[in-house]
């Protein structure tokens, strides 16, 4: 890891010259019905959408429909390409999850084979903490996009101080 | 739905989340951070206790827009800060989650913009938390 910064103000760590920076396609996620129906579990979500085919389709989906949040558990792989890569200079140690945005074209359904495409953002420090901001797209592996997760990282304290 | 209008209030829920529930979640997200299940070493970092998972709270807190629309493909955007963690003792009980929204925007194309509140024991654990939604 590299040193901390002890300048006044909000001394950079990462390496702002992978803003921008978009990182290979993940392999395809295929959504299986029982993983939809164990993460409905987990979040304590009845709702039969979720769950019951019957109750999917007879709102129009072809299968059970993956709760909102569920497209992060995808998007995770893609988001992780950027916030290991080595170049960046992240120490992960550090990081707590400070935002997260979702905007869908469609919500996931279960049969879905997505693929997660990432790009770096934005990285800024702000009191002392470095903020990384990357955007997954999960999209069909035909092309059609499905929903874009934007994640904003932070790393405690590296910036600059810590005391 | 038709008389929604902004002020509607969608019907706050209260949610509990226990031990049981995070080792639950960390399972089905593939979330296995130490700090949602670890007291040992969640408090070695400085933490008060295990805390839940951002992404459980987040999941939560979008049941009152996905139970109010029935259809949760409504949903369109959704978005939250994460202000302050849930820490989540070692007991019975489990910890409280407070959630209510509210329509603050009514939008082109049949759509609607709500803001969430979230907190636990009086504290807001979201922060500039919205949605926006395809009404039905």
């Amino acid at each position: 890891m590299q040193q901390a910064h002890h300048a006044q103000g909000d001394a950079l760590t990462l390496n702002t010259a992978l803003v921008g920076r978009t990182y290979p396609p993940t392999s395809p996620y295929v959504v299986g019905r029982e993983k939809v129906r164990e993460f409905a579990t987990a979040i304590g979500d009845a709702n039969p959408a979720y769950h019951d085919v019957d109750a999917a389709r007879a709102l129009g989906y072809a299968d059970v429909v993956a709760p909102p949040t569920f497209a992060f558990v995808i998007a995770y792989a893609g988001s992780s390409q950027a916030a290991m890569d080595p170049e960046l200079g992240l120490d992960y140690s550090r990081v707590v999850h400070g935002e997260q945005r979702f905007a869908y074209s469609r919500p996931i359904v279960a049969g879905d084979s997505l693929v997660a495409t990432a790009t770096i953002e934005a990285i800024r420090a702000v009191a002392g903490n470095d903020i990384l901001t990357t955007r997954v797209d999960l999209a069909t592996e035909a092309g059609e996009h499905v929903v874009t997760t934007t994640t904003v990282i932070v790393a405690r304290g590296t910036a600059e101080e810590s005391a | 739905m038709s008389a929604v209008a902004v002020g509607t209030k969608l019907p706050a829920q209260t949610f509990r989340v226990s031990r049981f529930d995070l080792v639950r979640y960390a399972g089905a997200s593939g979330d296995f951070n130490l700090i949602h299940w670890n007291e040992r070493f969640a408090k070695s970092v400085g933490l008060p206790d295990v805390i839940a998972h951002g992404m459980f709270t987040m999941a939560e807190a979008a049941r009152v827009v996905t139970d109010w629309l029935g259809d949760p493909g409504r949903l369109e955007e959704y978005s939250v800060r994460f202000t302050r963690p849930v820490p989540v003792a070692d007991d019975d009980a489990g910890s409280v989650i407070e959630v209510s929204g509210e329509v603050t925007e009514l939008l082109d194309g049949g759509r609607a913009k709500i803001m969430l509140t979230a907190t636990h024991e009086g504290q807001k654990v979201l922060g500039n938390a919205w949605a926006i939604v395809r009404l039905p």
